[in-house]
């Protein structure tokens, strides 16, 4: 969308900091019934390696980031977060899930529960950790997405930039390795893009494993390491996202490129 | 009018908030809008106060001012009236009253249902204050509330025998080992065939002649479930029904909707089943049919069989609602819950159920105030809840006549019953509210 959103306290973008394979995706396929939404997929993402993923609606970004915690299951090739291959297994499914972060589009805040309640249950009820241990934990990382004087409100009472930034706070408490994001700010108001975002860059900097779906260019070639362009399915192209923007390969990306930047 | 002047010059952004024009609100707007509104509504207006006066000050005459409260006999209570029907005679209702509420009950055991109402009530205070102290023992007293209710009513000693050591035993045991099994994930096939075993054998001895009984306990005196009457009845058949049926429909709900598809398939044909059956009907199976499936000899209490048929039938009903609470949630409630790494079991018991059950209310309580009316159909089956014994109290010579005292009393008696149900129901939405959706 607009091209020069946050990127004042850009980082320095490549060097990943370490070649150790966090994620590895095998010769994967789904289907949605008949639908073949993901075709032959391979990627591999190292340890605190930040890729932004791109492309037109329908182009299975969404579905490819949720098969990596098996929102989604996949019916052909491997899929192995950190050293953990997803199968049917429940168990494996519950592990990866515990190590792998979460962010949504509609925030998915449980409307029921406080927001410190709702970034302290999982570490309470999934980690076991005791209710007052937890509470305070939660408490930083509210603090480090800075609504900590929200804590108290229930999510229905936020603003979309305030329950999002919960949404990530509430996913960091589980101090997980890999963070995926749903196309974080497609659901906020154009003044609330910034705060969501900041605190993005902010957790980016911090050497977090991260896989963003996202529109927001200004934020990819500030923090991404890897620009991934999709369409009808497929990986099309993998590339710096200096390079990406500035040299696309194919058509596709081109056209694609020319829609998000020129309206 | 101050509010209709224009406020003279304000530079843009700075317009204060003014109140709205005053005919539009309190009192008088409301009588203008709603009463006055236009020739038609003026006429309707004059026509109801009419009405209202020629229906209520005699109605109200009727109950309170000409009624008669004490006396003996119907022949009586006439008597002492200005002409006979002038006014009710609540004397029948008054005089009747300890049959209308403790049904045949010994009368010298009557401090048992005294103490069942008084534990009920706190019950029910506790189970549905939230901000009481100590609730969590509050809400297990409420969980065994319906046994300790059901040992006080009917009483009875304890025959303690072989057998039922063993079998405590055998279940006490069983059921450690499994949560151990179980929690930590392994539950196997072999461990499925030792409880069969076991259980198998425990059958085998229980018919054996090894089966003897050890002792018995002294208890309260036993008291037959045709003893239950009256008010003390309805309110068995619907507490018991309206108190089971909701645990037991969230489950056929969350069946309904498993992955597991012999689990959903059964739930599904229990469901239609049920809802597809008149309640009536499924009394008369109660009454008559369930003992042709039973093994010869052995018998099994009506009233039970009543209280498993009008549960089944209500936990049907809670199961529709509950799924349609459950299909209310948006799919990202249950992703966000998975996504967490939460079990599906605690996903539902934190997540889910909370929300599910809350968008429920409406229709849970609907299905309650439903099942608490519909206990009157035991009397079908010859069973004298508070509408049989009163319908057969009519029948006395002493008070022949006064159907409309007695049905005005029942009314009653179940409009204040269902009335504080709904109440509670709108209390409860309000208090569970929490801002908008996401």
């Amino acid at each position: 969308m607009n091209q020069e959103t946050p990127t004042s306290n850009a980082i320095e973008a490549p060097a990943t900091s370490s070649d150790e394979k966090i994620i590895t995706i095998n010769g994967m396929h789904k289907w949605f019934d008949d639908f073949h939404v993901l075709k032959n997929i391979n990627l591999e993402v190292r340890r605190g390696e930040r890729i932004v993923i791109c492309g037109p609606s329908g182009s299975g970004k969404s579905t490819l980031i949720r098969c990596i915690n098996r929102l989604e299951e996949h019916q052909q090739g491997t899929i192995t977060v950190d050293g953990t291959e997803l199968t049917r297994d429940l168990k494996n499914i519950e592990i990866v899930r515990s190590e792998v972060g979460m962010v949504f589009q509609q925030f998915n805040l449980f409307p029921h529960l406080t927001v410190l309640e709702n970034v302290a249950l999982a570490p309470i009820w999934v980690r076991k950790m005791p209710r007052a241990e937890a509470e305070e934990s939660a408490m930083q990382y509210l603090e480090r997405v800075k609504i900590p004087e929200q804590a108290l409100k229930y999510p229905g009472q936020l603003s979309g930039g305030q329950q999002q930034r919960v949404a990530i706070a509430r996913s960091l408490c589980m101090n997980p390795r890999i963070m995926l994001f749903d196309e974080p700010t497609s659901a906020l108001d154009p003044e609330m893009i910034k705060e969501v975002l900041d605190v993005m860059i902010e957790l980016a900097e911090s050497g977090m494993t991260m896989l963003v779906v996202t529109h927001e260019m200004g934020f990819a070639t500030a923090v991404a390491h890897r620009v991934i362009f999709m369409d009808g399915g497929e990986i099309i192209e993998e590339k710096p996202p200096q390079e990406f923007f500035d040299s696309p390969d194919h058509e596709r990306t081109k056209l694609f490129l020319s829609q998000i930047l020129h309206h | 009018m101050a509010q209709n002047q224009a406020i003279p010059g304000y530079t843009p952004g700075t317009h204060p908030d003014l109140p709205p024009p005053v005919r539009t609100t309190g009192m008088v707007g409301w009588v203008r809008t709603n009463l006055l509104s236009s020739p038609l509504n003026i006429a309707l207006t004059l026509f109801s106060i009419w009405l209202l006066w020629s229906i209520v000050p005699p109605a109200l005459n009727w109950v309170l001012t000409d009624a008669i409260w004490s006396a003996d006999t119907r022949k009586e209570c006439w008597a002492l009236m200005s002409a006979p029907r002038d006014g009710a005679c609540w004397a029948f209702i008054r005089g009747s009253m300890e049959l209308f509420v403790y049904g045949w009950f010994p009368r010298d055991e009557l401090w048992r249902v005294n103490l069942t109402f008084i534990l009920f009530a706190l019950t029910v205070f506790g189970a549905l204050r939230e901000n009481i102290p100590g609730r969590k023992y509050w809400l297990w007293f409420a969980a065994g509330f319906p046994f300790i209710a059901a040992y006080l009513l009917l009483g009875g000693g304890l025959e303690v025998s072989t057998f039922k050591v063993l079998l405590l035993a055998v279940i006490v045991s069983g059921g450690s080992f499994s949560a151990k099994k179980l929690s930590r994930g392994g539950y196997k096939f072999w461990h499925l065939l030792t409880s069969i075993v076991a259980l198998l054998s425990l059958y085998v001895f229980q018919v054996s002649e090894y089966n003897s009984v050890l002792f018995t306990i002294d208890g309260l005196t036993s008291v037959g479930t045709n003893k239950l009457g009256g008010i003390l009845l309805t309110l068995v058949v619907a507490v018991t029904g309206i108190a089971f049926s909701l645990p037991i429909g969230v489950a056929l709900a969350l069946g309904r909707r498993s992955k597991l598809p012999a689990l959903r398939a059964v739930c599904v044909i229990f469901i239609e089943f049920i809802r597809g059956v008149p309640l009536i009907t499924l009394l008369f199976v109660a009454s008559t049919m369930l003992t042709y499936f039973l093994p010869p000899g052995s018998s099994f209490d009506l009233l039970m069989r009543v209280l498993i048929m009008v549960t089944l039938f209500a936990s049907a009903y809670i199961a529709e609602v509950v799924r349609g609470g459950l299909q209310g949630l948006p799919d990202g409630q249950y992703e966000a819950a998975d996504s967490l790494g939460l079990t599906y079991w605690k996903a539902h018991r934190l997540i889910i159920l909370p929300q599910a059950l809350k968008i429920s209310i409406p229709g849970i309580v609907n299905t309650f105030i439903g099942s608490f009316k519909d206990s009157v159909l035991v009397l079908i089956i010859g069973m004298m809840d508070i509408l049989g014994l009163g319908r057969a109290r009519l029948n006395d010579p002493d008070w022949l006549g006064l159907a409309p005292e007695l049905y005005i009393f029942i009314s009653l008696f179940f409009f204040i019953s269902c009335f504080a149900m709904a109440r509670y129901s709108l209390n409860l939405e309000r208090k569970l509210q929490t801002g908008h959706k996401s």
